[in-house]
């Protein structure tokens, strides 16, 4: 039963053809990055942001949390008055900027990253069910996919955190959870066209569980589209965090996100520019690297969405 | 036309009795508001006996049946800050975010169909790279923080704009620019991409070889042809412009639907919340069903099906 069922699935082919094949494919990949100078930013801007959050305690020059009464505004170091012992300046309570923007470059990374991963595995499993079983259950998640269409995300998001108590761990679950419909409806149609091919017919007359049809069958052919999705959703959900983070509904200080820093230095704008301008740069980079990626990803994985 | 108008308004109850139940579930999560109604020194006694008489010792389904019997009447209840109708103190806003959106909308229409159509018909030139950089940072600049910038360049240093606040014309000019960005962002790329498309196609080459000027080959043939696409993305960035418009109204003080729900949020307001969630969703279930109308009476092309 299972030798049958390995034959007949495009997944399950012979070993040596299928490394080889694999080989190739990267090669064709990073063919694609080279070719294209938008992925390799993207590329060389995630990396680096990575880096610099894993790398924080090294990389900062100082203290981010270290209040310093004497040291209190002060400019950039090319503008007058600024100091190269802090080269982006210091915040009203004297904290250092520069070490300030690379810790809070972890909590970007850690929400972004795992509230997708939330929102993911919520709309994947709820698109294929839907995708596979579709009658009544389709219907059932195709009116959840347009409720939550038409709440905004952020909107959606104040909705809980008004009976939640905010956090970094509400928060990851707060933006999986309002995310989760645009998987469940690219998966879901992946999964309408996918159901009617012939390997999948196939592996139901021999008998094959429903289970294992979606898992080892339909699950593996989806896969490419959701990274794209997931890549490009990362960057959204970093915008939401440091929106609600912003709105002090967030992250909580004395962690340091920069949505927090923004709304911090916003006080200070009619004098001191610096401490609102530097951390919307740093969430436009990496958003953009982000972005650019994503593209490139979609342009390697899934050409035919293009242009969604 | 009837026949898929009918079966798309169907659509439409099951996914507000989904809302309704969102958000009441949300209270019943939260506990019951009791609490925070009465002293903090009340009795257990005095606690019983208001939760009694508010009907919130029952099942799940009575008070889930009596919320939506009260909604039937326009009724949300009252606002714990003002002690008015959440309803009305929503509608109240209402009028003061939809002008912000529509002066967001027509800034980002007014930006983005010349670049959409400038950057297709010279394609590979400094205007089309200018205008894929455009779309790409819209869409990467974070909305609060560009109006944030917007105050400092305008109102902080080149006093030419008022920093917040509502009165005149040009209080309007900073948010709506802020909300616009995003939104002429997405419109751009889908008009050059549409206008790049069309302009390849044997029509236009028909057009061109007959003597048309470029002007008359351009919008009367190109342009109108990609416009179908762009109306109904227009209208359906009208849904991300209310999300769009909660921070922009607080960071401009703009006395909108979005202030009233990030201090409800703060406060803990619960009314106010559902009501507002409540009118947003059904303006934007309201517009979705009629751009996807509109867009089939306007490409008669597209099956009703």
């Amino acid at each position: 039963m299972e030798a049958n069922n390995a034959e007949l699935s495009p997944y399950h082919v012979d070993k040596k053809v299928k490394k080889s094949m694999k080989n190739n494919k990267y090669r064709t990949y990073i063919k694609k990055l080279i070719k294209s100078k938008t992925g390799i930013v993207g590329f060389v801007l995630v990396l680096s942001i990575c880096f610099i959050a894993m790398l924080a305690p090294l990389l900062a020059p100082y203290d981010p949390y270290k209040i310093n009464a004497a040291q209190m505004l002060i400019p950039p170091v090319w503008i007058d008055g600024g100091t190269s012992n802090h080269i982006l300046g210091t915040d009203n309570l004297g904290r250092d900027i520069l070490s300030r923007l690379i810790y809070g470059s972890r909590i970007s990374i850690i929400v972004g990253i795992l509230s997708v991963v939330v929102a993911g595995f919520i709309g994947v499993v709820f698109g294929l069910i839907a995708g596979y079983y579709g009658g009544f259950i389709d219907t059932v998640v195709m009116r959840l996919v347009d409720s939550f269409l038409s709440v905004p995300t952020i909107l959606f998001c104040l909705v809980f955190l008004t009976v939640l108590n905010p956090g970094l761990f509400t928060l990851i679950f707060v933006i999986g959870v309002t995310s989760w419909v645009m998987y469940a409806r690219l998966v879901r149609g992946e999964t309408l066209s996918i159901r009617e091919r012939e390997y999948v017919k196939a592996a139901r007359t021999i008998g094959v569980s429903n289970l294992k049809i979606i898992t080892r069958h339909i699950f593996p052919n989806v896969i490419s589209s959701v990274i794209v999705i997931s890549t490009l959703s990362v960057a959204a959900s970093i915008i939401t965090e440091s929106s609600l983070s912003f709105l002090g509904l967030g992250i909580q200080p004395p962690t340091i996100s920069w949505g927090i820093m923004l709304s911090e230095g916003r006080e200070y704008i009619a004098t001191s520019w610096w401490l609102s301008t530097f951390p919307g740069i740093a969430i436009t980079l990496t958003v953009l690297g982000i972005i650019f990626l994503g593209e490139w990803l979609r342009d390697v994985l899934d050409p035919r969405s293009r242009g969604m | 036309m009837w026949k898929y108008f009918i079966r798309r308004l169907l659509q439409v109850p099951p996914v507000i009795f989904i809302i309704t139940l969102m958000i009441f579930g949300l209270v019943y999560i939260a506990g019951d508001p009791v609490l925070m109604m009465l002293p903090a020194d009340a009795t257990p006694q005095e606690i019983q006996q208001l939760r009694h008489a508010l009907g919130f010792d029952q099942p799940f389904y009575i008070q889930f049946g009596n919320y939506i019997m009260d909604l039937l009447r326009g009724d949300f209840g009252d606002s714990y800050q003002y002690g008015e109708p959440a309803l009305s103190l929503v509608l109240e806003r209402l009028p003061a975010t939809l002008e912000l959106a529509t002066a967001s909308m027509i800034v980002a229409i007014i930006i983005a169909i010349p670049l959409g159509i400038w950057s297709a018909i010279k394609p590979n030139t400094f205007i089309d790279l200018f205008a894929t950089g455009f779309s790409v940072l819209g869409k990467a600049i974070p909305n609060f923080w560009l109006g944030i910038m917007l105050i400092l360049i305008f109102a902080v240093n080149l006093h030419i704009l008022p920093v917040s606040g509502t009165g005149t014309w040009w209080h309007l000019v900073l948010p709506s620019i802020t909300l616009g960005t995003a939104m002429s962002a997405e419109i751009t790329r889908l008009v050059r991409s549409n206008m790049l498309e069309i302009m390849s196609q044997d029509f236009i080459r028909t057009a061109r070889s007959k003597g048309l000027t470029s002007f008359i080959v351009i919008f009367k043939h190109a342009f109108r042809n990609s416009l179908v696409p762009v109306i109904t993305i227009t209208f359906l960035q009208a849904a991300a412009l209310v999300g769009g418009s909660l921070i922009t109204e607080m960071i401009f003080a703009w006395p909108g639907l979005g202030q009233l729900i990030i201090q409800a949020v703060y406060e803990k307001d619960l009314p106010i919340i559902q009501a507002a969630v409540f009118v947003t969703a059904l303006m934007i279930i309201l517009i979705n069903l009629l751009t996807d109308v509109l867009y089939r009476i306007l490409d008669p092309r597209i099956k009703f099906n």
